[in-house]
């Protein structure tokens, strides 16, 4: 480090420097310690701590090395960077690769796929310098001189803001012919060679959170009310349709049924509920602007656990409510006759259509139910923004006492918001319900109105897409990176970091209008005749 | 034309919007110290004064937000003084408020249907086209969003979002706030046009030439209180008014 020479203009501020690599450590250290470092295992007769400082070291030392190559690259000396992140990723990769058993004990983490990570990463400094090193090239030989980098440095958060803000202008644009693809993609997803069961589980759960995402968008991102207990709805719906479609539920065993009510009958059902209990929480507590309606909801939330939890006689308390059906099909049963006694006297579809039941085949159907919902949650959003209502809801969003000098009764305004988002809540509850056969309070903790609302926030509030992308994101991803463990939170947590900083106002925030007329020439000339 | 109107409406006392005795307060801060002030049907009338003398709570007062503590309001013989901001603006009144508070990220169009929320489907284009011919540059914007317009546009918008409710009583705060003199003048043509189509205007005016001339009456408003009315010639001409609204600006 001593013998780097000070690059022209910009003196190298050793104490900054090492002030910068300490508190990195520091952080790093910080977290990793808590998150990482203490691992509790089940042993025989109680459970153990099991210390991973070995862990908790690499990852320090892997932060100062990556904080390193960034201060390098600041100082414009690119070559190091490439030269250094080149070997290390070339090392890795090859030890990865030919190494075998070997070579584990000296890998910095446990995991493979941290492993391989941590080589893309270097790969990834090694080709990012080594670019910006033939970048600046180019203004050295036709004169310019250094001094022009560090304006070439400075510019390049605002390029990739312009970049992204470009690319979801576009995704607006095109959101027709994405949304299409899309489509088509989601619709032959479940054929596509290579889908095991467990991605098709990953993708009908990812898929209910981009429907609980989207309900939620028309609370928060269309009316902007922050509402942070949207799980109420959700659980809401569960249990309502829980109450009539299992047969093991108390409600349907004091009325003397044996049988629980179909899917197709439940579900609107269940959504009827949830929107009761939305405007049943609007009515009170819209008056609430801001953070206190933020905490109203929240406590809402908590509420209506609480309650399933206590109110044993109907809902079982923490026993939950089991043996739920999944969704019949054009009126036969889908399930399979082998562990269901009650369901003697009724034809299964796979019996009559001559097929041997699988398993897959209900997570196909799941699939197909879940994704028909999403996209009628989205049709119905796309639809109501350009009906006065919807209008009114956005409106709304932006300037409450301007609604209101205009004539809109802002209090039903915020209930018909509160109402449809609480009552797709709902529907995706039922959905929830059914899938998982079995329904009880621990599903409905706060924190999943957080991840629904980190949801929203992420994928940009009120973009359709930008919804879908976040999902994925936060749900889809760290399923996949199952085999991360606990990890998998520092992920979720540090991409949640990166992208605020990033994206504050979301992925896809951009808001297009929803109203176009036909085209500029066309109203000039209808224009001059009026 | 308008003036000769105004005052045969005057003759007849068709009182339009009276406010009689309105106190307001914010908190502990008393805005206004019992106002009384009449708008009869046809007219222009216009309330000047000196930034925080209450006028644009007068017109919120108006509109029930903030409510008067004490007083009466009424609207063409209706006591509105406790009625619900929305269910005012639907018995035919509306507000170009102050600051504008046009909807930034919805279009021009968008901010018109707004606009819109308490009419009749059926007037709708008509309206829109009244609208786009009173500002033809909105007919331009139509597609832009409003907080991209520059700030006599966005003043356009935010009038003719107000009458896309056909209201019978228009109030403006302060239009001509921060726009050069050329689209003042503009659009204080405009609010002439509007009143000779049969909309009666209440204009609130810190700009107190332009709207004492095109007044037919005006009040003048200090620290919360009516402290000189008369109709826009006698203001123009009053030695106070002068001294303390005209001198220097114009
Ligand atoms: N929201 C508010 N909260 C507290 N005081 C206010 C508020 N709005 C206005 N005021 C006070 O009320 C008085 C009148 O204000 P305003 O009606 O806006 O005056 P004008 O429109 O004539 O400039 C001022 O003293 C102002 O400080
Ligand atoms: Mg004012």
């Amino acid at each position: 480090m001593a013998a780097t020479i000070p690059h022209a203009g910009r003196p190298v501020d050793r104490r900054g420097i090492l002030i910068e690599l300490g508190g990195t450590a520091l952080v790093v250290f910080a977290l990793t310690v808590s998150l990482v470092g203490f691992h509790i295992k089940d042993i025989s007769g109680g459970i153990a701590l099991d210390l991973r400082f070995v862990d908790v070291a690499s990852a320090v030392a892997i932060a100062i090395v990556v904080r390193g190559w960034l201060i390098l690259m600041r100082h414009g000396h690119h070559r190091v960077v490439a030269a250094s992140a080149a070997a290390v990723a070339a090392v890795l990769v090859v030890s990865l690769l030919f190494g075998g058993a070997g070579v584990q004990p000296w890998l910095p983490f446990k995991a493979q796929l941290l492993q391989w990570l941590l080589a893309v990463l270097s790969a990834g400094f090694a080709i990012g310098s080594a670019v910006r090193m033939a970048r600046e090239r180019r203004p050295v030989l036709s004169g310019a001189g250094a001094a022009q980098d560090g304006a070439q440095d400075g510019a390049a958060p605002d390029e990739q803001a312009a970049l992204m803000d470009r690319v979801s202008a576009q995704v607006q644009r095109n959101a027709l012919w994405i949304g299409a693809v899309l489509f088509l993609a989601a619709a032959a997803f479940p054929f596509m060679p290579g889908v095991n069961l467990q991605y098709l589980d990953i993708a009908v759960l990812v898929l209910t959170y981009i429907m609980l995402g989207w309900g939620l968008n028309i609370v928060v991102g269309l009316a902007g009310l922050l509402d942070l207990g949207y799980v109420a709805f959700y659980a809401v719906g569960a249990y309502s349709f829980a109450l009539f479609a299992s047969p093991d539920s108390p409600l349907l065993q004091d009325l003397g049924w044996t049988e629980g009510v179909s899917f197709w009958l439940c579900l609107p059902f269940a959504g009827l509920m949830a929107a009761l209990a939305g405007v049943a929480l609007g009515f009170p507590v819209l008056r609430l602007r801001g953070d206190y309606l933020a905490i109203v909801t929240l406590g809402f939330g908590e509420m209506i656990r609480v309650t399933l939890l206590n109110f044993y006689s109907l809902t079982k308390g923490p026993d939950g409510i089991s043996n739920i059906p999944p969704p019949s099909l054009l009126g036969y049963s889908t399930q399979s006759k082998m562990d269901e006694e009650t369901l003697e006297n009724t034809t299964e579809f796979h019996t009559a259509m001559g097929w041997e039941f699988d398993q897959a085949d209900t997570t196909i159907l799941l699939y197909f139910v879940i994704l028909a919902m999403a996209l009628a949650t989205n049709f119905f959003t796309v639809r109501v923004r350009k009906l006065p209502v919807g209008r009114a809801w956005e409106a709304l969003r932006e300037d409450e006492i301007a609604c209101r000098s205009l004539g809109i009764n802002p209090t039903n305004t915020k209930l018909t918001a509160f109402g449809f988002g609480a009552m797709f809540g709902g529907f995706a509850g039922s959905f929830f319900a059914t899938r998982q056969t079995f329904v009880s309070p621990e599903s409905f903790t706060f924190i999943e109105s957080a991840v629904i609302l980190a949801i929203v926030v992420l994928g940009g509030f009120g973009s359709q897409i930008g919804v879908v992308v976040a999902a994925f994101l936060l749900i889809g991803l760290p399923e996949i990176f199952r085999e991360l463990q606990e990890y998998r939170m520092l992920f979720f947590g540090g991409s949640m970091v990166l992208i605020m900083l990033w994206r504050p106002a979301g992925l896809l925030a951009h808001r297009e209008p929803t109203i176009r007329m036909h085209g500029r020439r066309a109203r000039a000339s209808t224009g001059s005749g009026g | 034309m308008t003036e000769a109107a105004g005052a045969e409406t005057r003759s007849g006392r068709d009182v339009m919007l009276d406010i009689r005795g309105v106190e307001t307060f914010y908190g502990r801060i008393q805005a206004l110290r019992g106002v009384d002030i009449e708008v009869c049907r046809g007219e222009i009338v216009t309330l000047i004064g000196a930034n925080g003398a209450g006028k644009s709570t007068l017109l919120m007062t108006v509109c029930g937000d903030p409510r008067a503590a004490a007083g009466r309001i009424t609207l063409d013989g209706v006591d509105i003084t406790y009625k619900a901001t929305f269910e005012i603006v639907r018995m035919g009144l509306a507000q170009a408020p102050e600051g504008r508070r046009i909807f930034p990220r919805m279009t021009v169009r968008e901010n018109l249907q707004l606009g819109a929320t308490t009419g009749d489907e059926e007037h709708f284009d008509g309206d829109l086209e009244r609208v786009y011919d009173l500002f033809p540059i909105l007919r331009n914007r139509a597609d832009q969003r409003g907080g991209t317009l520059s700030g006599g546009e966005q003043q356009m918008l935010a009038i003719g979002r107000a009458l896309m409710s056909r209201p019978r009583l228009l109030l403006l705060d302060e239009p001509s706030l921060g726009l050069a003199p050329m689209i003042v003048k503009q659009i204080f043509e405009v609010v002439a046009e509007i009143n000779n189509a049969g909309t009666t205007v209440f204009l609130v005016e810190q700009n107190a030439y332009h709207a004492l001339r095109l007044a037919d009456r005006g009040y003048v408003m200090a620290n919360g209180r009516i402290i000189l009315s008369g109709t826009g010639e006698e203001l123009l001409a009053n030695a106070e008014v002068r001294a303390a609204y005209l001198e220097g600006g114009h």
